[in-house]
């Protein structure tokens, strides 16, 4: 665990929220990286630590999205939820960071705090295969329902399975 | 279109009667008329726009409307990336349309793929639907779309629609074949045709 | 594709009605919003709900960035908001040398500053073009894709390249600015305005149109940034929000102009904030014209990122080293191997990557937040209990471009 103050440049402001995280949901890591605050926490505390953050000021949900960390060095867990929020009001943002594991990977859903978060949830659900607690209407977004893979893992190659191609054709003759 | 002194008949025609054959003419009709469906997805859809608005106008070559609606066109033109999701989409509207119909494949991607070769991206749509004409580009520029349809122009009055019996010209049916084969007729006047000459020497002398 | 009509969030009223007549309205559809799906469910003409379907467009972006380097993907952003690919070429290098931690010279600034301005106004002219036809006003497409063709001029004289441009690289642009661009830019700066004021003479009173949109599509301020709207959507709703004053990048911050807002945030609302933007672009670019800094466009040959002119390849040791070093297929940039986030004003809204780098100079991670998904995630809220020719109203002001949807 590292406290926010031991980065280069501590920034008064990011301090609050990270003390405020820290005493509602145990110790959470923070970083700074090129001026952005990074914040990691635990999977199963990320509702509450979101609806802190909300209720203190970070009102505009602007991404939700997931990486995958199969292939990169020196990764601990699998995939990286990330929420990028920002505040209206004071335009600060912050980057919360939250890591699942295979083999079922969950985590709660943020749709009652922000009803924007409904269709991002569903298109990490599509691609990464994270499954959403209390979301009200988890399925595919963007690939065809019937797809069953979760392409933007690592290990699903780039040119597909041939899914793309298991079409009947349509001749001249026919049509 | 010919104007025919045909020298078989000795016909003078005036001035503003035209004989042509049926095919030819139903082809120049429809080739100088057509209406175009845009089956317009992505980047390329705004480069068809642009061709059909003030600047690049297509209006000038027959393709007056874009109809939206499958059955009142005769030119799809697949204009943008054809995902596996939208592929079956894209067949039901191919089906939907009346014959004649062509189909135009713009741009890389519809052609092609284009620069997606990934697993949602079907690689070009002539795997699935029967294409008359490729245009090349990404996106190809509103000059470019105009030839495609010129040349698709000249392509419909050589060839006709691909699956039209409708005029019987005898150069794409088979020869009919008579039960009993009989030299051709190639004029009516006895004094240029050998054949007929013969014919009708062999028939004098059974008579007498 | 059959949607159990069950399984899905829909309002309550339309849930277990079966007298409402369903209505599919795309994915091919004459609205020119390309492939988007709307299942609507009507009784009469007024709509009660409507199901929104995306995904016909999806074509891996996310995955592509995986597999390209830094300036090749640039290609593959223009084709994502493909009516201001300017912007997107933009924003993705902004993240890209955010990642880097690479500064960029002044005139790379203000080159960058005003082709995304000269891009945000190819696409409200588009979006508002395409309102205008969808609810009937054909002439005013048309003045809009005329003016388009003058910036399609303007970009073709920069960099070859109607639109689809691949304009900036890691670092700074392609081609730098040549005296016919900065001759071609001004004649255009002139007539726009007269222009700009001829359509807005065709529909700001036109009667017709005012009916059509007015009250149309409400969105509240709460609402607006509870479904996380940015961009003229968001303004249109009173959301006083635009990165370009609130988190200054490249050379906003030398000038002088106004953020459009309004507080009705119906689609009469978006389309004057949209045609307000247009004039504040138009400000924007002449400032930056008349100030251009001179000096070079690309970053120093030291910091090995830019491809250096070749003279300095041939001349200069440091060029042969940088040039070697960007060349070959085992070296390149030296990416560290953290994440960052950076976002700049499209004209749709907030268009930001979040990059994760992992030391090669491929991205391990090229997430693109784009600000189409969340305008028309919020369609259905818009549209309840409007009638069925609201529906290309409301689409049209959201201004939802489908492969910036789909990705």
């Amino acid at each position: 665990m590292t406290d926010s103050a031991e980065t280069k440049e501590p920034k008064a402001v990011e301090n609050p929220h990270v003390a405020a995280l820290n005493e509602a949901c145990g110790p959470v890591e923070s970083s700074t990286f090129r001026g952005q605050q990074r914040v990691i926490v635990p999977a199963e505390k990320s509702l509450d630590a979101l609806s802190l953050l909300k209720a203190s000021g970070f009102d505009l949900l602007v991404d939700i999205s997931c990486v995958d960390y199969l292939e990169y060095r020196g990764a601990k867990h699998r995939y990286g939820l990330i929420y990028l929020l920002a505040s209206t009001s004071s335009n600060q943002r912050l980057t919360v960071r939250v890591f699942v594991d295979d083999p079922e990977p969950t985590v709660a859903s943020v749709v009652p705090l922000w009803e924007g978060a409904n269709w991002l949830e569903r298109e990490v659900w599509d691609l990464f295969g994270i499954r959403f607690t209390g979301h009200p209407d988890l399925r595919r977004l963007v690939m065809p329902e019937e797809f069953t893979a979760h392409p933007l893992r690592k290990d699903y190659p780039l040119q597909g399975r041939g899914e793309r191609h298991n079409f009947p054709v349509i001749t001249r003759d026919h049509s | 279109m010919a104007v025919a002194q045909s020298g078989s008949t000795g016909l003078e025609l005036p001035e503003n009667v035209v004989v042509s054959r049926l095919d030819e003419l139903a082809s120049w009709c429809r080739k100088n008329s057509l209406w175009p469906m845009p089956f317009a997805t992505a980047c390329c859809g705004i480069e068809l726009m642009a061709t059909g608005a003030a600047k690049h106008d297509l209006a000038r070559f027959g393709a007056e409307v874009f109809r939206f609606s499958p059955r009142q066109c005769d030119l799809m033109i697949v204009a943008g990336r054809v995902v596996m999701k939208m592929l079956p989409v894209l067949q039901r509207i191919w089906q939907q349309m009346h014959e004649p119909k062509w189909c135009i494949s713009m741009g890389a991607c519809a052609s092609t793929g284009g620069v997606f070769d990934t697993y949602a991206v079907v690689q070009g749509i002539d795997r699935f639907i029967p294409v008359d004409m490729y245009v090349p580009g990404c996106p190809p520029r509103p000059e470019q779309l105009i030839q495609a349809i010129i040349d698709l122009q000249d392509k419909i009055q050589q060839e006709g629609t691909r699956t039209g019996r409708e005029f019987n010209t005898h150069q794409r049916q088979d020869r009919k074949r008579a039960l009993v084969e009989c030299p051709e007729i190639l004029s009516l006047d006895a004094s240029r045709n050998p054949n007929l000459q013969r014919e009708l020497s062999n028939s004098v002398t059974k008579t007498n | 594709m059959a949607i159990a009509p069950t399984e899905i969030e829909t309002s309550p009223e339309a849930r277990n009605e079966d007298y409402l007549w369903t209505l599919n309205f795309g994915p091919q559809h004459p609205a020119t919003h390309t492939t988007l799906r709307l299942v609507l469910k009507l009784e009469g003409e007024r709509v009660v709900d409507a199901i929104p379907e995306m995904g016909y467009l999806h074509s891996g972006f996310e995955k592509i960035g995986e597999h390209l380097t830094f300036n090749q993907y640039v290609t593959v952003t223009d084709r994502m908001n493909y009516i201001s690919p300017m912007a997107n070429n933009v924003a993705w290098h902004h993240s890209v040398e955010t990642l880097l931690g690479i500064d960029l010279t002044p005139r790379c600034t203000y080159i960058r500053t005003i082709v995304a301005e000269l891009a945000r106004i190819s696409d409200h002219l588009l979006s508002n073009g395409a309102v205008g036809l969808d609810t009937g006003a054909f002439t005013f497409f048309l003045y809009a894709f005329y003016q388009r063709e003058v910036i399609y001029d303007i970009f073709e004289t920069l960099c070859g390249a109607r639109f689809t441009n691949s304009y900036t690289r890691v670092g700074g642009v392609s081609q730098d600015f040549t005296p016919l661009v900065i001759e071609k830019t001004r004649a255009f700066l002139k007539t726009f305005p007269k222009t700009l004021h001829d359509m807005e003479r065709l529909l700001n009173r036109n009667r017709i149109f005012v009916d059509r949109t007015k009250g149309v599509g409400l969105l509240t301020k709460e609402e607006a940034i509870n479904r996380g709207a940015t961009g003229p959507v968001a303004r249109a709703s009173g959301v006083t929000r635009d990165l370009r004053r609130d988190e200054p990048y490249l050379a906003y911050s030398d000038f002088d102009f106004q953020i459009s807002c309004a507080s009705a945030g119906d689609c009469y609302a978006r389309y004057l904030v949209r045609m307000q933007e247009m004039r504040e672009s138009l400000k924007i670019v002449e400032q930056a014209i008349e100030n251009l800094p001179s000096g070079p466009v690309d970053v120093g040959i030291d910091e090995r990122m830019a491809l250096p002119t070749k003279k300095q390849v041939y001349s200069t040791i440091e060029g042969t080293i940088s040039h070697f070093e960007l060349s070959m297929s085992n070296r390149g940039f030296e990416v560290p191997c953290e994440e960052s986030y950076a976002a700049i004003e499209a004209p749709n809204g907030e268009l930001g990557f979040y990059l994760v780098g992992d030391g090669e100079d491929q991205a391990y991670r090229a997430r693109c937040r784009p600000p189409s998904v969340l305008n028309f995630a919020m369609f259905p809220h818009l549209i309840r209990g409007h009638t069925l020719s609201d529906v290309v109203a409301v689409l049209g002001s959201l201004n939802i471009i489908a492969a910036e949807l789909d990705r």
